[in-house]
């Protein structure tokens, strides 16, 4: 692995919270997953790519924007794994690079509700900036 | 003033590898009361053991110091050393400079000063140790077995068969437990309860074994050798001695709507009832929560059916108490509940069902006399899914499931999905795995006879959501070697669910005060070397109550549990701990702290005389250890506040002692 591609790693897992090294690689994930068929890598791809450093192909794969952050994996995760974290992690990485959001932080507060996870949110704030 | 021998161990390069062994004796040598120190490659040897008998009579010693591994490994050695060579057994300590030294620390100067001090320490308290002799206490020749399973079944019979008479506590209305409700069993196929009703048979004719069904334990009291135990009968409303098990009032009851639990609630039985044919005890029981009889008073129908006038509505629980030498729990497992896990749809659609319904499914006695129909309407299944690791190796802080293995599922759902294609080759059956995990004699061979001869598809990946669509179950799946999402339309869902210990197993520990690890599984005296003992004394552990296991290994484990009791009862007595603690009667000002804390129930009070300076006499209430209870745990002598609880062997005096000398 590449120091830069070390650091990488290091950086997506610090912000997503997720250690890679608790999947034991069943696959709910992708079992579980409704954006399957429009996704390039799927969920226990970017969990075991991530850990074992192969993050190149994640940064161009249009998989990022596909995720729907519908969160059935992190729900269904026997390990805990949080696959969805791992992704938006990811995605985060390279949208930083970008600059340019798709909502305005103005118009959050009235989009709100008790029931949306929080990151959803941000996940909607950015993924479709591109 | 004691003549004390210090022998300082190398454990080859164990100790001697960390620890300067020539500078820990040789610095020994100086502290008070040591005439005679020395250090060899191993101890424990005979050429080692030697050494110390030679030095015992040479040097006149009258306790000796035996700087070596944790006192748990070898303290039984050197005991048995110094009694052999006339030494008291109890002027032998132990220095651990293995375990707590010289294996904790790399740095050679370090560990030889920790060595010296822990050897200091142990000298310091040999100077003050007493000769002590062990108490005795007689054995009740008889054992109880509480669970009345395969593993239970076993272990009774097993003692039985060497002769003493052992008492079964089953809480539900016959033994058999779980293997009674299975069809076949891996890998060989015979029927489970064409080889389980036998040995069921065998328990009912022994005249040494008593069976206690429909009963719990309510209380435990007493130690090993002699345990004292309340067993609640609970009123079945059948006297057991008089019914004939013909089961003429099992047809007759009018309440039929009762959900059959033996057969996992998938048929109905009566409020009066016998679980399966080959039940033992056959006596039929009147289930409380729904005979109209007992809940209203009218009816009556299974006492006027009954022939031989066995029904008593009257009868009432009954408390049957008992003195045992050993206990066996062997209380056995659940599948746990499947409630949590909403997307396998289990209390959506009646055709996802756990493997232990599937059982019951299969087998010739069960709700569908074994022909393999859906429970939803009846009809045959051609597609079906069988799902691994439901609830099993889960992460520890999920709210669901479990962290363990639960060893079983990969062997039984084999067996479902083979017998499946064997009776009906018109069914496609997948079963979708983590791993697969067969250690075990023929289990490898059974599982790729069931892929390569019956034409099963394993599929390495996960179920991730099951549907209910019209009369199909849509299962999405992954197929992690072909990175592919399958959707599959099923007819039946069978999911492999985690086994939990049973939930009595937590209350009986802590009536046997035997220790439970996180999953409430009981946890063995030594992982490896006593695997079926409990820690408490006179409890050992029979079957899944330790662990999860499979039938062959519960019944070797059965019968390794019977071999201890067996080893316990043939005893005529006891030798106990001297190590226990007394009071001393001047000092004590009978505030019953001691009495308060003590976990084995060994201070009693009573009233003593005593003659005062001025020669009158005084009444003073004290405290009083019974030494066969006492377990030396040392709680009381915390507790005591006037200082008059000390432990023998292990006094506040000898503790300080040791503690000046390590600070020293």
């Amino acid at each position: 692995m590449s120091k830069e591609m070390e650091n990488l790693k290091s950086e997506i897992i610090r912000s997503s919270g997720v250690n890679p090294k608790k999947c034991m690689r069943c696959g709910k994930c992708t079992g579980t997953c409704p954006a399957f068929d429009e996704m390039e890598y799927h969920p226990h791809q970017f969990v075991y790519m991530v850990e074992s450093g192969d993050i190149e192909p994640l940064l161009n794969s249009k998989s990022l924007y596909k995720c729907l952050t519908c969160f059935a994996c992190v729900d269904r995760c026997p390990r805990g794994v949080e696959p969805a974290k791992l992704v938006e992690a990811v995605r985060l990485s390279v949208i930083r690079k970008q600059g340019a959001n798709h909502l305005k932080a103005d118009d959050i507060p009235a989009l709100l509700d008790d029931e949306m996870p929080q990151q959803a949110i941000v996940s909607a704030l950015r993924k479709y900036s591109k | 003033m004691q003549r004390i021998g210090v022998f300082v161990c190398w454990c080859g390069s164990n100790i001697a590898g960390t620890v300067d062994v020539e500078k820990v004796s040789e610095a020994l040598k100086n502290e008070p009361g040591v005439v005679f120190s020395t250090n060899y490659q191993y101890m424990c040897s005979q050429a080692g053991q030697d050494i110390i008998k030679d030095a015992i009579a040479e040097h006149k010693l009258t306790g000796i110091v035996v700087c070596s591994c944790s006192p748990r490994m070898h303290e039984a050695t050197f005991r048995k050393t110094a009694a052999a060579a006339g030494l008291n057994s109890y002027m032998v300590e132990i220095a651990n400079i293995r375990e707590q030294c010289s294996w904790v620390h790399k740095d050679m100067q370090s560990g030889t000063e920790k060595a010296i001090i822990l050897g200091k320490a142990a000298v310091a308290k040999v100077n003050l140790n007493a000769p002590l002799t062990p108490g005795e206490s007689p054995v009740t020749k008889r054992a109880l077995v509480i669970g009345g399973g395969i593993a239970g079944i076993q272990t009774a019979l097993d003692i039985a068969e060497a002769g003493f008479p052992v008492d079964i506590v089953e809480k539900k209305p016959t033994i058999g437990g779980k293997m009674a409700q299975l069809d076949k069993t891996f890998p060989t196929l015979d029927c489970a309860a064409c080889i389980l009703t036998p040995k069921m048979v065998d328990v009912a004719q022994n005249d040494k074994i008593r069976i206690f069904s429909y009963s719990e334990v309510e209380e435990i009291g007493g130690f090993v050798g002699n345990f004292t135990v309340k067993i609640k009968k609970k009123a079945r409303y059948v006297k057991e001695d008089v019914c004939t098990g013909c089961g003429i009032c099992t047809e007759k009851c009018p309440q039929k709507k009762v959900p059959n639990e033996f057969n996992m609630g998938m048929d109905n039985r009566r409020a009066v009832y016998i679980p399966f044919a080959q039940a033992v005890p056959k006596v039929a029981t009147i289930d409380p929560n729904y005979c109209t009889m007992l809940k209203t008073g009218k009816c009556g129908v299974c006492a006027k059916v009954c022939t031989a006038g066995a029904i008593d509505y009257t009868q009432k629980d009954e408390i049957i108490e008992e003195k045992y030498g050993a206990i066996v729990a062997a209380t056995g497992f659940n599948p746990i509940s499947m409630d949590k896990f909403d997307e396998f749809a289990y209390n959506q659609s009646k055709d996802v069902i756990t493997s232990l319904e599937f059982e019951r499914l299969t087998n010739a006695a069960g709700p569908t006399a074994g022909k393999l129909l859906r429970p939803s309407d009846g009809k045959h299944p051609h597609t079906i899914v069988f799902v691994q690791c439901v609830g099993s190796r889960c992460d520890a802080c999920a709210e669901k499931g479990k962290e363990y293995c639960s060893k079983i599922c990969c062997m039984y759902t084999a067996k479902h999905a083979m017998l499946t294609r064997d009776k009906y080759p018109d069914t496609d059956v997948y079963v979708f795995y983590i791993d697969v995990r067969t250690p075990g004699k023929a289990f490898d061979e059974f599982y790729r006879r069931a892929v390569e001869e019956y034409g099963v598809h394993y599929i390495k990946g996960m179920v991730g959501k099951v549907s209910p669509e019209g009369d199909k179950l849509m299962v999405r799946a992954s197929d992690l070697l072909a990175n592919k999402q399958l959707n599959i339309a099923a007819d039946l869902v069978v999911l492999a669910a985690a086994i939990e210990p049973d939930k009595s197993a937590r209350p009986l520990a802590t009536m046997l005060t035997a220790s439970m690890d996180t999953n409430d599984f009981f946890t063995e005296a030594h992982p490896k070397l006593r695997p079926v003992e409990s820690p408490t004394a006179g409890v050992f552990l029979s079957g899944t109550c330790q662990g999860p296991k499979d039938i062959p290994e519960t019944v070797s484990q059965a019968s390794a549990a019977a071999a201890k009791v067996i080893g316990l009862l043939a005893k005529d007595k006891l030798m106990g701990n001297p190590c226990v603690a007394q009071s001393n009667e001047l000092m004590c000002n009978g505030c019953s702290s001691c009495e308060r804390v003590c976990p084995y129930g060994a201070i009693t009070y009573a009233d003593k005389e005593f003659r005062m300076p001025d020669r009158t006499v005084a009444i003073r209430r004290v405290a009083m250890v019974n030494e066969a209870v006492c377990q030396g745990c040392g709680a009381c002598t915390v507790a005591c506040p006037s200082g008059a609880m000390d432990l023998k062997g292990f006094a506040t005096s000898q503790i300080i002692a040791e503690v000046d000398a390590i600070c020293k």
